[in-house]
């Protein structure tokens, strides 16, 4: 099916089989793999240390992974640094881009800083606002939208010139362009539609919010479909293990743009049954057993829904879950015939392996 | 019009110091509709004013004047002979008044009595909301006349981002999404398709970005420019 898919701006710089950027995740999709991306959000200071280990969980486990960028309007560390970092641990970087902080100057050169440094994977984004965050008091930018920000990499890459219209003379960065989609926003019909202005602004691939309705989410599929979209980007099903009942009433309740069924809540509650208040241990692993049995579930009906060319496994703060849910799913090993080399890689640097 | 409220009594205080006698200067126009700075709320400052330095031990004498609009020339040049005999002037016009006034009589210090919150209307009696920025490139043909500059919290112009729900916008429940507005007055005229086309970044040059703006009008202008 994937093999099928129309390359609407065919590109025969990287690699010359067409690769936009030749990185590893569009490898993966090109060849019809299911995908499977994971996240690692940097830390809330300057130690490379957590990059390290968080990157050692995902290895082998995932085909790239996204850098957030200071998710929730939480300062971290930054999203290229840390890309760096987890590259140098042999994990293939998707960096997340927000419009909230950078300006199109900041933000076309933080892109070619990246590229520089061996990013080829972008993840276009609008950015959560800074009143959620621990900077309530800052002034946002928002000189783009998440549409714009699409369009204006991937005029950077296919057409080497910057938003101003300008010649980029030396190098273009040529990244495989991601853009977020939350089907579970409002207003629901509209949802599609903005999908298809990311796909006609130039997505190669969308990365979904977290799915917790899956009947929603396969009407917005249908959808979707219905409109061609799913021939002409490459559709990752956003999933994460909840850790108790607690953690998905919270997100049901007090987090914008969320949708999450009750069978989940009553299913992580149900978990617990049995259990005495005091066996807090035997509290924990049940739980958590339950969200990564929930997640390995909720891969395999996602997989069924036409359409759907990946997952991306949103492990917020426990990243050692991943494994456990890829492998439960059946989506271990993850195919390496398409590890990125230097010779066709995407970045100028070409790969972690120079960073070692 | 200009909303403004004014600012909490204990700021007002501490900008006047030690002034002991104070003028507030209302202004009849914008601020005077939104019950912020008219003559009314001249009079009651002032009384507050009085009142609490008298309770501090260091009484104040404060008069109150208001002029129609503190924005022109025309309406406060009469204040000029007035104001020498003050140690400042507290203005409850909207910044635009405050600046007119500190441009005018260079020599007098006049300080803001009032917060310029936006450019709003009000929604219903004691409520009033935004509804223009002042960006200078009016967008409102493109969203069916709901300014998404102004009116959505990261002034997007391609719909809205994942945090709409249920009609509100991501940051307070008692905010609108400005997008919801827009797509279902597209629905109700019939215009959806207006939205898919993709809306290239704003030229922001015409907004506070592009440095403090000016209008010069020629055909208007009494001296011709050198």
């Amino acid at each position: 099916m994937a093999e099928e898919r129309t390359n609407p701006t065919p590109d025969l710089q990287a690699g010359g089989n067409g690769y936009k950027s030749g990185s590893n995740l569009e490898r993966v999709l090109r060849a019809g793999h299911f995908a499977v991306t994971g996240e690692l959000g940097p830390p809330q200071g300057a130690d490379p240390e957590v990059i390290r280990r968080k990157a050692h969980l995902l290895k082998g486990v995932v085909d790239a992974v996204n850098i957030t960028d200071n998710q929730t309007a939480i300062v971290r560390m930054s999203s290229i640094a840390a890309g760096v970092l987890a590259m140098r641990e042999g994990l293939e970087p998707v960096v997340q881009m927000t419009c909230r902080d950078r300006n199109r100057l900041a933000i076309q050169s933080d892109l070619l800083g990246a590229y520089a440094l061996g990013m080829c994977n972008l993840l276009c984004l609008t950015g959560d606002h800074q009143s959620f965050g621990n900077h309530p008091t800052a002034k946002n930018v928002h000189d783009l939208d998440s549409v714009q920000l699409v369009r204006m990499v991937a005029e950077l890459r296919d057409d080497a010139r910057f938003q101003c219209g300008d010649e980029i003379k030396e190098m273009e960065p040529r990244f495989f362009i991601g853009a977020a989609s939350n089907p579970f926003g409002d207003p629901f019909d509209f949802r599609p539609y903005r999908l298809a202005k990311k796909v006609t602004a130039g997505a190669d691939f969308i990365q979904t919010q977290l799915i917790y309705d899956i009947p929603r989410f396969r009407e917005f599929m249908k959808r979707v479909v219905g409109m061609g979209l799913h021939e002409k980007v490459y559709i990752l099903a956003g999933v994460g293990p909840l850790k108790s009942s607690g953690m998905a009433r919270y997100m049901r309740d007090q987090v914008p743009g969320m949708i999450v069924r009750d069978e989940y809540v009553d299913r992580m509650r149900a978990a617990l049954k049995g259990i005495p208040k005091e066996e807090k241990a035997r509290r924990r692993k049940a739980l958590r057993s339950t969200g990564i049995q929930i997640c390995i579930e909720q891969i395999q009906e996602l997989r069924e829904i036409e359409g759907v060319a990946g997952i991306h496994i949103m492990a917020i703060e426990w990243e050692e879950a991943v494994r456990p849910i890829v492998e439960g799913a059946g989506l271990l090993p993850r195919p390496t015939d398409f590890l990125p080399s230097p010779e066709i890689g995407g970045g100028a640097g070409g790969g972690g392996q120079e960073y070692e | 019009m200009i909303v403004g409220e004014q600012k909490p009594l204990e700021e007002i205080m501490g900008l006047l110091g030690d002034a002991r006698k104070v003028l507030v200067v209302g202004c009849g126009t914008c601020v005077t509709v939104c019950f912020a700075g008219g003559e009314k709320e001249v009079g009651i400052l002032a009384s507050e004013l009085r009142m609490k330095s008298k309770l501090d031990g260091h009484p104040m004498e404060v008069d109150e004047v208001t002029v129609q609009r503190q924005c022109e020339w025309e309406y406060i040049d009469p204040l000029e002979e007035q104001l020498k005999e003050y140690d400042v002037v507290l203005s409850l016009a909207c910044g635009i008044g405050v600046q007119a006034m500190n441009e005018r009589f260079p020599d007098m210090l006049t300080l803001p009595g009032l917060n310029t919150t936006f450019l709003g209307l009000p929604e219903e009696q004691g409520v009033w909301e935004e509804r223009c920025q002042a960006c200078g490139n009016c967008v409102l043909g493109l969203t069916f006349g709901i300014c998404p500059i102004a009116r959505c919290s990261k002034q997007l112009l391609n719909g809205p981002c994942g945090g709409s729900q249920n009609g509100v916008c991501e940051i307070d429940p008692d905010t609108p999404c400005a997008w919801q507005l827009i797509y279902d007055r597209a629905v109700k005229l019939g215009r959806v398709e207006q939205l898919l086309e993709i809306q290239p970044p704003k030229d922001w040059s015409s907004s506070r970005d592009g440095g403090p703006r000016k209008i010069v009008r020629e055909d208007l202008r009494l001296v011709e420019a050198e």
